[in-house]
């Protein structure tokens, strides 16, 4: 491996590295946040997009780092989305006199975190990923310091994400020790024909410890406290493009390092996928804030992915990439919505302050009302085909795998109540008083995600469905 | 004329982008928004009910298989079909037929929050076009679905005082038929490799996996029928839906529970059909008989038609299910009649409710004496309620009977007697309200029908007393579709 096609392969997370260390340096003796700062972070994680879409496949590091099409597909998302969060949380936090040059810096290192959890090809670049995309985030919940629900919030997020971490690495390292390698590819042709009872419970260890990533329950108490506490627009940026980080890591690792032991590892995802649903189902019932609510939401969301995964495959996992994208655009354009709006100057936060919205704001509204029907699942705004690409990957898997397809259903129709308990909140009651005109980064964002989110999406899946394909076939190759 | 049918189901929905249009350049306090809005979601129902007329035209009655078909590869193998044959083009027509109705029949009685109003009656218009033309099963899933979304903000946005329960159970009941149906759709999808309807019409399902896929798709028609006793949450509805919703939700909604039985559960899983047809006939005498009792105890008239829908949704059910050319006949003539009659009967309430504000019987009486006119009409349709030979009613109401006797012998004899029994609750209820002393001084200076209202009903009445007099218009465009339906019933079952 010649030094020049490392630079070429690993050039999207050298141009976030790099540039995160410039900025840091940058903001330390200018000392404040000016313009040119975001555009910098900005355009440094757009630049890592786009060099992520042309740049070369293959695997360096000593299959450490893997670029494949399934990596380019996430880390596109990923460095897209985070870009998108660095103007909206350096408006939010500028009205509240906490805009800090910290914040875009930490948004550039969790992204590199993410886009390396995408690319990892064995336990320590996988640890290591998950480790700065986490820390980073850590940071970013706490970020508006003085704020006591914040740091509350923070500190419950990092206490038990560094119990999850424990988790993964205390996996790991059995993992390691009973198969004698961190390389997926290495692992697996170990194992090959025969199960290692260390090996399995190391695989019970490292799953539990994604579970808490993704927040699929049983591993989900942190999940409303956290999006509850945290500055709304950084909840719309962890909510999203974390999880599908590492969803796809978790895909890689299932089906490269332990593609034949499908049998055990399906039935924990089973487990995950119909607690997570009937959780987020449930539990959202009876919210009565809507971040909470949008927490549930993102569990039941987390359980329908899952689903798709343990369908297993190239079409489990090309249903599961759809799914997570179509997630991604609706909880950040809801969030963007959420972070834009206040009234006198306070947050809108509990169902009722949303009441009669329609009458106030309608624009906002109405992409309010398609993201929670989005995640509704009402056909044909994104998330339906999300929850269709799923549905039909568990169908193909066989009558099992259908049958657990058909009780998340079921639960669908449990969580739309919530769903339908907000629209009704802002188009059917009186309204409860004026707002504050939003802002214009956030009107922009929730425009552009509601319009993605239909009618956009007729016309993308027929590009979406061939690149997600692609890029489940790179992740599923072992 | 390739291209008819996305046009005609595109054509409300080019009316909603002219409402959101105008009312995103308008100042919000302009009154004459309001009107404009009312005239541009005439015009574009107007324009729907113009080219659905011209695709009836155009249709060739002699050929049984799916016309003016449209095929688009969209993605993964999903493709945008479009098409209709003989069953479900009279839908189309009578969906065009009844919407301007409905938008004059909210003409000044909708005066909160008009541009919404019409934006959603013109998106349920479009929706439900589409499921009747829809030619994929995916296609129809999303037209199918999508319709939720409207009715429920029309009936919890503009209903009675009880509405947001009511639309939450619409909403919430459907859904769940729903999505059992998704679920089938998709394993049918797996299973034949096709989402294609006429191409599944064709594909042979084994038994066992028919009885499934039957029932999956009984959650959703079921409920959307309603049959009993699926049917709770229509009263409800009913009840709450502003007048020309309850007009939709009866006049088509409903239709579309009887439409997918033909369309999807006889043809596609008839052996399932026939071994589930004891079960859909009990359902059904039980719902006739039952709803019937229930119908005459009622004391608001919208509840009272609302279950006496549900009694005439029993004989839909029986011809359906009867599998015989007489029973398919009746099925569709029945849902086509009761479409109009129970539109027309909805809007005879909606009339003495915008003067008087309450849908109580007991608070009228004697309206024959100021409302002369009014009289005549509720009459009218009272009788085509009842199934007096002559009207509409009678003919989808004697087919059905004659195809279950057919078929099944006690059926169709516990069913005849519902016909008697809406006698009785019809009479009834047209006793109470038109005849005797007017004995309530509030109703004093009640008016009689104005022009308006007049030119609603003008429509409603020819198309009554046309179908009654005239069926063949309708079997003639059903025939060879409704034959080949029969045909492939009988030679897959073997009866």
């Amino acid at each position: 491996m010649t030094s020049q096609s490392i630079v070429s392969l690993a050039l999207p997370e050298l141009i976030l590295g790099g540039s995160a260390l410039v900025l840091l340096v940058w903001g330390a003796f200018r000392g404040r946040a000016d313009l040119a700062f975001l555009v910098a972070a900005v355009a440094a994680l757009l630049a890592a997009a786009v060099a992520t879409a042309v740049g070369p496949l293959g695997r360096t590091f000593s299959g450490g780092l893997i670029v494949d099409a399934g990596a380019v597909f996430a880390k596109v998302v990923i460095y897209v989305t985070s870009a998108i969060a660095i103007p909206l949380g350096h408006r939010w936090f500028g009205r509240r006199g906490a805009a800090k040059f910290e914040y875009p810096v930490l948004v550039v290192l969790a992204a590199l975190g993410m886009g390396m959890m995408a690319s990892a090809g064995d336990l320590i670049s996988l640890y290591v990923s998950i480790e700065l995309q986490s820390l980073a985030l850590y940071i970013l919940a706490a970020f508006l310091r003085d704020d006591a629900k914040a740091s509350e919030a923070a500190l419950k997020y990092f206490v038990l994400g560094a119990l999850s971490s424990g988790l993964l690495l205390y996996g790991a390292s059995l993992v390691y020790g009973f198969a004698g390698s961190t390389h997926f590819d290495v692992i697996a042709s170990a194992l090959h024909g025969h199960h290692n009872i260390g090996v399995m419970a190391g695989l019970v260890f490292l799953m539990c410890g994604f579970a808490f990533k993704v927040s699929a329950a049983p591993f989900h108490m942190w999940t409303p406290d956290v999006y509850e506490g945290a500055a709304t627009p950084v909840v719309g940026f962890f909510a999203g493009a974390p999880k599908l980080a590492a969803m796809v890591l978790l895909a890689r690792l299932l089906s490269q390092g332990f593609g034949e032991s499908v049998g055990q590892w399906q039935q924990i995802l089973v487990g995950l996928a119909l607690f997570s649903v009937a959780v987020g189902a449930f539990g959202g019932l009876v919210q009565s804030n809507v971040k909470r609510l949008w927490a549930y939401s993102s569990i039941a969301t987390i359980g329908y992915a899952i689903v798709g995964l343990a369908a297993g495959g190239v079409v489990g996992v090309q249903s599961m990439l759809v799914y997570m994208v179509l997630y991604i655009v609706d909880v950040t354009g809801f969030f963007a919505c959420l972070s834009g709006l206040t009234r006198h100057g306070r947050p809108l936060e509990t169902l009722d302050d949303f009441a009669g919205l329609m009458q106030e704001r309608p624009a906002t509204t109405m992409c309010m009302t398609l993201f929670a029907l989005s995640a509704l699942g009402l056909p044909p705004l994104g998330e339906f085909w999300g929850k269709f690409y799923v549905f039909r990957a568990a169908w193909g898997a066989g009558t099992g795998i259908g049958i657990v397809a058909v009780f998340a259903l079921v639960g669908s129709v449990v969580a739309a109540f919530y769903y339908l308990k907000l629209v009704k909140m802002m188009w059917l009651d009186p309204s409860a008083g004026p707002t504050d005109t939003p802002a214009i980064e956030s009107r922009a964002v929730a425009y552009v995600m509601a319009l993605i989110a239909f009618p956009v999406v007729l016309a993308i899946l027929a590009a979406l469905d061939p690149w997600t394909r692609a890029a489940a076939t790179a992740l599923t190759i072992h | 004329m390739n291209g008819i049918l996305s046009i005609t189901v595109l054509s409300p929905l080019l009316g909603v982008a002219g409402i959101i249009l105008l009312r995103a350049f308008s100042r919000p306090d302009d009154a004459r928004v309001g009107e404009a809005v009312r005239w541009i979601a005439l015009a574009s129902t107007l324009a729907t009910l113009a080219l659905s007329v011209l695709m009836v035209a155009q249709f060739d009655p002699r050929q049984s298989g799916f016309q003016f078909i449209e095929d688009l590869n969209w993605f993964s193998g999903i493709h945008y079909r479009m098409g209709v044959d003989g069953i479900s083009i009279l839908f189309v027509l009578l969906t065009a037929f009844l919407m301007p109705l409905c938008i004059v029949a909210s003409w000044k009685s909708i005066t909160n929050r008009v541009v919404e109003y019409m934006v959603a009656f013109l998106m349920l218009e479009g929706m439900v076009l589409g499921v009747f033309c829809a030619l994929d099963l995916i296609v129809f899933y999303l037209y199918f679905e999508f319709q939720l979304l409207p009715m429920f903000l029309i009936i919890g946005i503009w209903g009675g005082k009880n509405r947001l329960y009511a639309a939450f159970k619409f909403f919430l009941y459907t859904l769940l038929g729903s999505v059992l149906m998704l679920a089938a759709i998709l394993s049918m999808v797996v299973i034949a490799h096709t989402s294609s309807i006429p191409a599944l019409l064709a594909y042979k399902f084994s038994p066992g996996v028919q009885t499934w896929l039957w029932l999956a798709f009984f959650a959703s028609f079921a409920v959307k029928m309603p049959m009993w006793p699926f049917h709770t949450w229509l009263p409800d509805a009913h009840v709450e839906a502003p007048t020309a919703g309850s007009v939709i939700l009866a006049g088509i909604l409903l239709k579309m529970g009887g439409y997918g039985f033909m369309r999807f559960s006889l043809p596609m899983f008839p052996v399932a059909s026939l071994q589930f047809m004891p079960l859909v006939f009990a359902l059904s005498v039980i719902a006739i008989i039952y709803t019937s009792l229930v119908a005459f105890r009622q004391t608001d008239i919208k509840k009272l038609i609302a279950y006496s829908s549900v009694a005439h949704m029993g004989f839909v059910t029986l011809g359906i299910f009867s599998g015989n050319l007489q029973g398919e006949q009746g099925a569709l003539f029945q849902m086509l009649s009761h479409g109009v009659i129970s539109g027309a009967l909805f809007l005879c309430v909606g009339v003495i409710y915008d003067r008087m504000h309450t849908r109580e019987i007991a608070f009228y009486g004697g309206l024959a004496s100021r409302m002369p006119f009014y009289a005549a009409v509720f009459m009218l349709f009272t009788m085509g309620n009842v199934g007096l030979p002559g009207t509409s009613g009678f003919i989808g109401e004697i087919l059905s009977l004659t195809g279950t006797y057919g078929t099944s012998t006690w059926p169709a004899i516990l069913a005849a007697t519902g016909v008697i029994l809406s006698a009785v609750y019809a009479l009834n209820v047209y006793r109470n309200v038109t005849f005797g002393e007017l004995t309530n001084p509030a109703l004093a200076a009640i008016t009689d029908l104005n022009r308006r209202e007049l030119a609603l009903f003008v429509p409603l009445i020819i198309a009554t007393l046309w179908l009654g007099l005239q069926p063949s218009v309708v079997f003639n465009i059903t025939d060879a579709s409704v034959t080949h339906l029969v045909g492939a019933y009988h030679a897959a079952t073997g009866r």
